[in-house]
């Protein structure tokens, strides 16, 4: 048997870049929602495929984790199973696809519907960074701002929605305060999954590697999502169950089921959708057995 | 009010671009209330001057002193925490509490001063945004009220200035620098770039304004009808230096220095 031609280190990252990436991790839960600018290295995917949340994963994860990758909540896109694969080769982790036993969870978008608990890391990619981006395009100013704590513009972008909308029209990347402090973007994560981010018993990390910045939010910090004092944050909500597993009070997807405009919807969260569907079935086989009995 | 000292205190302020000096050796006492126009040809140190006033330049040599309170509320005299303190001894911070809460500034081309994809009742609201405001219809009942007193028409307020016309955008911006309630206002050639009726309509506002609030105004223009028509005091410039200074009236229909009295005969008297 010939050995492989090339041997990649564990977690792929060479030690001297985990190290500065866990460098950064670690100025960035010192300082929660402060961008830490660190050098992004190139992974095998394409800049905007998820890189910054592949290089932190990278640094933290050991062959004792179970990795679950999630995308749009889904566990089976292409982009999950891939980077799934690529961190059972690489680093020798095991891969699960359930919530509650997984050490490690990256995500594009989603916060699962289950609760995490202690002891897990939720990786997030992060494509823009910056909340001020689409406000001021100046950088060294948005640093400024961010320094001197002035997040006015913030407020004008709000403003703008409800003058325009009459409500505050943003469903994702919704600007938080983190830690009293620092107003930070939650990534495109919906606006349902905000609350989650509050004091969370997870260690929450954020990675962006083509802008080359990472951020993070320690266990059980506050997380306050910005609003008015007339019209404060609401979260999105859902009027309908999920049409698979009946479960309420979950983020919903819509889904074109025929080319007539229907349309279904369902958990996006496909774990929890599995699982609570399995479970109502057992409920339902059991009741009827005690019924026959 | 400690109505003993004044406003703003400038000895001797000069600001260097390379080793030549863009305005030098400028002195000049502001009080409450008052407006100075600083009159001179193109390049010969105005916009400068404002830029070191404003803290948007360095003062290279001298000092400019603000009648201010530590952003701790330390020092004063006489039980006041107001004192007069040097600009440049001011951290950031402090500078830009004051561009938020004392100063404004209103820049001759409108686009540099707005926010031209942001309604204007947006860009109005933003400097109290900037102050902490947080109540959404609070806001909204001052721009509107703002832009009513600009003579903007209140079904305008949702629309961005890059719709409006320059009078309209120039008539936004000093809405948007007067509703924090500054003590103090920067003007640059405000009403250059608009045809005549719409200055006159603009400088009518301005004046009107300013008498009203009691605000402290510096205004550079080219235009020695704007400085008579609103200021009570003007500095002239050539070359980086103040060549003559005194009551606008005095200068104007008196002018001791021969670029000053070059400049007032250049007038087209109607």
């Amino acid at each position: 048997m010939s050995a492989p031609r090339i041997v990649y280190n564990e977690g792929y990252l060479d030690e001297q870049t985990k190290r500065v990436v866990r460098r950064a991790l670690l100025k960035g839960v010192a300082i929660p929602g402060f961008q830490v600018p660190f050098a992004s290295r190139e992974v095998p995917m394409p800049r905007g495929w998820g890189t910054g949340g592949v290089q932190v994963t990278a640094s933290v994860i050991g062959p004792e984790d179970t990795l679950k990758v999630i995308d749009q909540g889904a566990d089976d896109t292409t982009n999950a199973v891939s980077i799934r694969a690529f961190f059972e080769k690489v680093a020798g982790a095991a891969s699960t696809t359930r919530t509650d036993q997984a050490t490690i969870i990256q995500t594009r978008h989603r916060i699962p519907e289950t609760p995490l608990v202690e002891n897990q890391i939720l990786v997030y990619q992060v494509p823009i960074p910056e909340p001020l981006r689409m406000l001021e395009p100046r950088e060294t100013e948005t640093r400024r701002l961010h320094a001197l704590e002035e997040y006015g513009l913030m407020y004008v972008k709000l403003y703008e929605d409800i003058a325009k909308y009459g409500h505050i029209a943003r469903t994702y990347d919704y600007p938080v305060l983190v830690n009293g402090r620092y107003v930070m973007a939650p990534s495109p994560t919906p606006s349902f999954d905000n609350p989650k981010m509050h004091q969370s018993p997870a260690l929450q990390l954020f990675g962006a590697g083509r802008e080359k910045r990472i951020y993070a939010i320690p266990p059980y910090t506050d997380v306050e999502s910005l609003g008015f004092e007339d019209y404060p944050f609401e979260p999105q909500r859902f009027d309908r169950p999920c049409e698979i597993c009946g479960s309420t009070g979950v983020y919903l997807d819509e889904i074109i089921i025929d080319d007539r405009g229907g349309a279904m919807f369902a958990c996006s969260d496909t774990d929890y959708c599995e699982r609570t569907a399995q479970q109502r079935t057992e409920q339902q086989s059991t009741d009827t057995k005690e019924v026959t009995a | 009010m400690n109505d003993d000292r004044p406003l703003l205190s400038v000895t001797d302020a000069g600001h260097r671009y390379g080793d030549r000096f863009g305005c030098r050796n400028v002195s000049f006492d502001l009080w409450p209330g008052e407006v100075l126009a600083v009159v001179g040809e193109s390049g010969s140190g105005k916009s400068t001057l404002l830029g070191i006033l404003s803290q948007r330049l360095r003062v290279d040599e001298g000092s400019i002193r603000y009648r201010t309170a530590r952003a701790d509320g330390s020092g004063g005299r006489e039980g006041s925490a107001e004192e007069l303190l040097e600009l440049s001894t001011l951290s950031e911070r402090e500078v830009r509490r004051l561009w938020r809460t004392d100063w404004g500034f209103v820049h001759q081309n409108a686009a540099e001063g707005l926010r031209m994809h942001v309604s204007a009742g947006g860009n109005v609201g933003e400097p109290l945004m900037a102050n902490g405001w947080r109540h959404y219809g609070q806001i909204r009942a001052k721009a509107e009220e703002w832009l009513r007193r600009v003579e903007i028409p209140a079904e305008r307020i949702d629309d961005t200035p890059a719709t409006f016309s320059g009078g309209m955008r120039q008539r936004v911006q000093i809405a948007r620098n007067l509703v924090f309630e500054p003590r103090l206002v920067f003007m640059d050639e405000p009403t250059s770039g608009l045809d005549v009726s719409v200055q006159a309509r603009l400088l009518d506002l301005i004046r009107s304004l300013v008498a009203e609030l009691g605000l402290a105004v510096v205004i550079v223009t080219h235009d020695l009808a704007v400085a008579r028509l609103i200021s009570h005091r003007t500095l002239v410039m050539k070359d980086g230096a103040v060549i003559e200074s005194g009551l606008t009236d005095r200068v104007l229909d008196d002018p001791q220095a021969a670029y000053t009295q070059l400049l007032v005969s250049s007038i087209l008297q109607g």
